[in-house]
């Protein structure tokens, strides 16, 4: 094909193309403005001729996404064979022989759970390891309001809060709460462990900001997990660090879009016990404007007059804490979890929080147990007196007396956390799992005495790969669980028991090798 | 305490009417009906209180219609010698309210797989017409929603939008963008969620009356109640009930037990009473060993991270549920989806893994869990069980089947997707389920073998550190189940497992015949009809409401987009008539709301002519030159619920 031939069929080629070109609709108006583009500045032109094809060629590339970019072309054959010879792990490791040893020698209750606690193995002993702390679990008049509830709600409610599964005894239940609390609004979950989880990742997202204390509880982790926000940690209880870390975000932060900023912690701490300044927190959250969560699991129904938590222990105005989540499932003998709050906190909850959107609500019999609870620790707070007597018995008999473990928690705190003293730990130079070890061993011996006690669960918190950002350690503790429902002479007699016990452990031949504590 | 009102269908009709206008005459604009309801609400605030979906005291033709008729139909068919006295009468309705009476023992069927590959069910589709007006009425109200956000901002009332910008230095508790869909889509149909009941959630569900003036921001409660057939409930298999033998039962344990353990199961919270239960929810799935927590959600958030970690992959479906897409990122493993019940996807999935290995370091996987649902709860679609277990024997993962809503309604004994394809339940790694739903109680369980249980018992988060369930609770799933297998009161369970298949069956044959589009599979008790049009949501709620009928709708976020559908979840506790009552119902919505989109492919033909079987359809067709000719099925009612029964039992068409 000579030169001028192929010229007329490019040209014939290019007549068509223009042609019916300009048959598309909007052709014309194309034309007229490259035209008149060209007129005014060629240069414009080829710029944006430039532009359109960079366009189209990004718009055609393939996307790349991180997993393919180092991705191994394979033929089927290849891939049928690596099919063949790939063989994965167990799904569950064998149980350690500690985990099995103490899955054999987990109590198993006979009936109901009370100050004396029937075993399946015929004992009945003093039950110190349950959250019965006032005995509610006994109350006819609260079984009795319970049986009426079955007999007009049956049992599940079969459905979630959404999709009618809101009862009139769970608005009924939240009003009691937000009343005795003193908060605009709350919100009832099914589950008191999955609350906070499902709270955090409802309101924190990811580019918000949370300062948590790093000896927060396992929860607390799994929501700051799930919220993806960036979480910053300041040591257990130092409310100086938490300050420095707070002016720190508010200076990073200066003049970039105001993001959402939160203050995580506890009211009662779970593993330590110990109790949070709270007239601090919230002079520092209103001066660095950040919002405050407190998780009230365990000091609701526990600390001030009427039981109403750390807002009344510490006479601090409820409304100024922004989240207070709390459970119905420990002392008050019922089941499921809160959030009180202002109205839009908890509104927002029932339409983004997870664990209260697709879970059936809770059952109907467990909503007025816990509205019952709440009463009676409100017309009685001589109830609670009685505790906090029992409690101070305990305490004297196990924290000064002994030479090997010291008490952590606060004094009105009815779950007493015993670690070991800090010499023992290092004259014997005990691991984790040393300390872990001689702690059910502890526990062991106090049951074959006749009292019921129980370990600081640490697994989850150690084991999960959730949140490596923060490197505290928890301690490995002994937890004792103190309830109104024994007489002095009985929490006295428990005592000795629990004292006599550690040492029994502490200073058998096979544990003392490393020799005595100094002190 | 608000005490159940004597007839489920007298009384409050005033309470439960709204709109009397709003029928017929909107046949034509049928399709715009909500845009345009949008706009007048959004134009003029405070002045069309007709729009807020409240009740007004207007009683109309076709609620009287309706309920007149039902209220014949539904003498107790007691026709004695003796009539009961007024105390026996009132406790008969009572119990009958939560659980209905079997009509006929015609109506029951056993829920079984019928042999060869699950087939997916075909997805209709309606005229390219409405798809397009759904996309305009969600463009309407997009635009609509960020204009009134715009000037609302701006001079709205500050009362609405303080919660959307920083205030006093704090940034606003809500996205603006995350919180669109919430303030601009759903208000609007705010009174169709949460409404609030009392009472069992039974055959029948007491609601509690409550009326908006503020375009549901706020609710009003009337003081009136309103007993309308419950198809919104997952109480599959009736268990919903306060008397009877779980309830005589949990009332027995509360007195004997009391009302907590008031402990983790791994301090002082095990008890004899919940080894008991799981000893026979393992047998009960077939499985050697099982443990119960306190609920359901956390079951799934909690297991995932202890049967997998780093290094290991998780192929979810794309449908699954909240709780286990939670467990999945709390593991720590890899996450990936596939097509929705898809297995060419599935197994593409799983090629592309176990060759590529982990990303970036190509290490092969530690292992790999693929977890499903066995039914899923918004497309009422089965797994396709054999499916799976024919790619599991090729590529070696651990199945996790999530049993929430299959268990206790699906299969010949109630056993779930395994009994339901009569597969052995030894071939799933673990079977998950809920009871919270066909056991009316709480809480979930993890079954699979001894060393896995035991391993999962000492490393589950939930167990270690959760509460543990009640004595009620526990003592409810304990009886119920002992109902099911017929440990108790012989053939009841039996009877309830049925009843449950007939009804679904019977149903969904109905809704297909007058010409609505449904979702799922045949077997399956939850069954969706699509309503395409976000307007078209409360109103079907609203009309159904008036005719007594509770239903949940639900739509975007929760579905795609386009597919905003009304779900229907069934119950042993229903029977005949009352399928029909829904049957009805929807017949007439349906025409008011232009429902009746399908266009036949996917079922609801004319029954073949005597003499002509199944396997003849297709010689049939060709000899009388019907191949490829589909009718769109608009049954009339009467035809529906007459050869509904004999139908239902049969392979639907
Ligand atoms: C598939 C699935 N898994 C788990 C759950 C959670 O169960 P529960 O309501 O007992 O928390 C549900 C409930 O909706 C579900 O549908």
């Amino acid at each position: 094909m000579d030169l001028p031939e192929a010229q007329a069929h490019v040209n014939a080629w290019l007549q068509e193309a223009s042609t019916t070109f300009q048959k598309v609709p909007g052709s014309a108006v194309l034309i007229r403005y490259v035209r008149s583009s060209y007129q005014n500045d060629p240069v414009r032109s080829a710029i944006e001729l430039v532009l359109v094809i960079f366009f189209i060629r990004y718009l055609l590339a393939p996307s790349y996404s991180t997993s393919k970019q180092n991705y191994v072309k394979l033929t089927e054959d290849e891939i049928d064979e690596l099919v063949e010879e790939w063989t994965p792990e167990p799904l569950v490791a064998a149980p350690t022989a500690q985990q099995e040893a103490e899955a054999e020698k987990l109590p198993v209750i006979v009936g109901p759970t009370g100050p004396k606690s029937k075993l399946a193995n015929g004992k009945t002993v003093t039950n110190l390891a349950s959250y019965n702390f006032y005995n509610f679990n006994a109350n006819e008049q609260i079984k009795e309001k319970a049986i009426q509830t079955l007999r007009t709600y049956g049992v599940g409610p079969c459905g979630p809060p959404q999709f009618y599964g809101t009862q009139d005894v769970h608005m009924k239940t939240e009003a009691d709460i937000a009343s005795y609390l003193g908060t605009e609004g709350c919100i009832v979950y099914a589950h008191s462990f999955s609350t906070i989880s499902s709270v955090i990742p409802s309101f924190c997202k990811r580019g918000d900001i949370i300062v948590a204390d790093r000896g927060v509880n396992y929860s607390i982790r799994r929501g700051l997990e799930i919220s993806r926000s960036s979480v910053k940690w300041y040591n257990h209880g130092d409310m100086a660090e938490l300050e420095q870390v707070m002016r720190k975000v508010v200076q990073e932060q200066a003049g970039k879009k105001l993001t959402r900023r939160f203050i995580v912690t506890e009211a009662l701490f779970e593993t330590t016990g110990d109790i949070n300044n709270l007239p601090k927190l919230i002079e520092l959250k209103e001066k660095y404007k950040f919002r405050l969560m407190l998780d009230e699991t365990w000091s609701f129904g526990v600390l001030g007059r009427t039981g109403r938590g750390l807002t009344e222990a510490q006479n601090v105005d409820p409304s100024q804490v922004d989240m207070i989540i709390g459970s119905l499932s420990g002392p008050l003998c019922a089941g499921g979890g809160f959030c009180a709050g202002a109205k839009d906190v908890v509104e927002h909850q029932r339409v983004s929080s997870t664990a209260y959107t697709f879970s059936a609500a809770l059952p109907a019999m467990l909503a007025v147990t816990a509205s019952e609870c709440i009463n009676l620790l409100q017309s009685n707070p001589e109830i609670l007196v009685q505790c906090r007597e029992n409690i101070r018995l305990m305490r004297a008999q196990l924290d000064p007396r002994s030479d090997w473990v010291a008490c952590t928690s606060a004094p009105e705190n009815p779950i007493m956390i015993l670690a070991f003293k800090p010499e023992v730990v290092n004259a014997r130079r005990l691991s984790v799992d040393d300390q872990e070890r001689l702690f059910q061993e502890c526990v062991d011996e106090t049951l074959a005495n006749g009292v019921l006690i129980t370990r600081l669960k640490t697994m989850p918190i150690t084991q999960h790969a959730i949140l490596k950002t923060n490197l505290y350690t928890v301690t490995p503790a002994l937890k004792v669980c103190i309830t109104s429902g024994l007489s002095k002479k009985d929490i006295e007699k428990a005592g000795v028991t629990i004292r006599h016990a550690i040492t029994k452990v502490m200073t058998r031949k096979t544990n003392n090798k490393l020799g005595l504590p100094a002190a | 305490m608000p005490r159940k009102l004597s007839n489920p269908f007298s009384s409050s009709t005033m309470s439960s009417e709204r709109r009397p206008s709003h029928s017929k005459g909107n046949r034509l604009a049928g399709f715009f009906s909500k845009s345009k309801e949008q706009q007048a609400v959004s134009h003029h605030q405070g002045a069309s209180p007709q729009m807020a979906g409240s009740p007004s005291p207007l009683p109309t033709i076709s609620l009287s219609a309706v309920g007149g008729e039902e209220l014949n139909t539904d003498e107790p068919p007691t026709t004695l010698f003796e009539p009961p006295s007024a105390d026996e009468a009132k406790s008969q309705e009572r119990r009958e309210a939560q659980f209905g009476p079997l009509l006929d023992v015609n109506h029951l069927y056993i829920s079984a797989h019928q042999g060869g590959p699950l087939e997916t069910p075909i997805e209709d589709e309606p005229a390219y017409y409405f798809v397009l007006t759904t996309y305009i009425s969600y463009l309407l109200l997009i635009a609509f929603g960020h204009a009134r956000d715009f000037f609302g901002k701006r001079f709205g009332d500050k009362k609405h939008y303080q919660s959307l910008k920083v205030f006093n230095g704090y940034a606003p508790l809500n996205d603006d963008f995350d919180n669109f869909y919430v303030r601009r889509l759903k208000l609007r149909l705010d009174d169709c969620f949460a409404r609030p009941t009392t009472g069992v959630p039974g055959r029948y569900i007491t609601l509690i009356d409550r009326k908006s003036d503020d375009f549901n921001r706020t609710y009003k409660y009337t003081g009136t109640y309103t007993q309308t057939l419950n198809v919104s409930s997952y109480n599959y298999l009736g268990f919903a009930q306060s008397e009877g033998p779980c309830a005589d039962a949990v009332e027995e344990c509360v007195r004997k037990t009391g009302l907590s353990f008031c402990s983790p199961r791994a301090d002082s919270g095990t008890s004899e009473l919940a080894l008991e239960v799981e000893r026979e929810v393992a047998q009960f799935v077939g499985k050697p060993a099982a443990m119960v927590f306190s609920m359901g959600f956390v079951t799934n958030a909690g297991s995932f991270p202890a049967l997998v970690s780093k290094g290991c992959l998780i192929i979810s479906d794309e449908l699954n549920h909240a709780s286990i897409r939670i467990g999945a990122r709390l593991s720590g493993a890899v996450i990936r989806s596939f097509k929705h019940n898809d297995m060419g996807d599935l197994e593409k999935k799983l090629r592309e893994a176990i060759s590529q290995g982990q990303p970036r370091t190509h290490r092969p996987w530690k292992k790999i869990l693929v977890a499903v649902e066995g039914l899923y709860s918004m497309e009422g679609t089965m797994v396709d069980l054999p499916g799976v277990l024919a790619l599991k024997k090729k590529y070696k993962f651990f199945l996790y089947v999530d049993e929430a809503h299959s268990i206790g309604a699906l299969g010949p004994r109630g056993r779930g997707v395994c009994d339901y394809f009569g597969i052995d339940p030894a071939e799933v790694d673990i079977l998950m389920g809920t009871l919270t739903k066909s056991f009316g109680a709480n809480g979930g369980y993890i079954a699979a073998d001894k060393h896995i249980i035991d391993g999962l018992r000492m490393s589950n988060a939930a167990s270690l550190l959760g509460e543990s369930a009640t004595p009620s609770v526990l003592m409810q799933i304990l009886t119920s189940l002992r109902l099911i297998t017929g440990e108790i009161a012989p053939g009841q369970g039996e009877e309830r497992l049925q009843r449950l298949a007939f009804n679904s069956r019977y149903l969904r044959l109905g809704l297909k015949r007058l010409g609505f589009i449904t979702y799922g599979h045949d077997d399956s008790p939850i069954i969706p009809i699509v309503l395409y049009h976000p307007g078209k949501m409360s109103a079907f709620s609203h009309e159904m409401l008036k005719r007594k009928i509770s239903v949940v709708v639900v739509g975007y976020p929760a579905t795609p987009l386009i597919s905003s559908r009304a779900r229907f979840c069934l119950s042993s506790a229903h029977n005949k008539e009352d399928m029909d009552r829904v049957l009805a119902a929807c017949d007439e919505v349906g025409d008011i709301l232009q429902l009746k989109y399908s266009t036949g492919i996917a079922g609801g033909q004319e029954p073949l002519p005597d003499g002509v079987t199944p396997e003849m359809e297709k010689e049939w067709r060709r000899a009388n030159g019907l191949e490829g000719v589909i009718k769109p099925p608009r049954w009339k009612l009467d035809d529906v619920i007459e050869r509904g029964v004999q139908d239902a039992k049969e392979q639907l068409r």
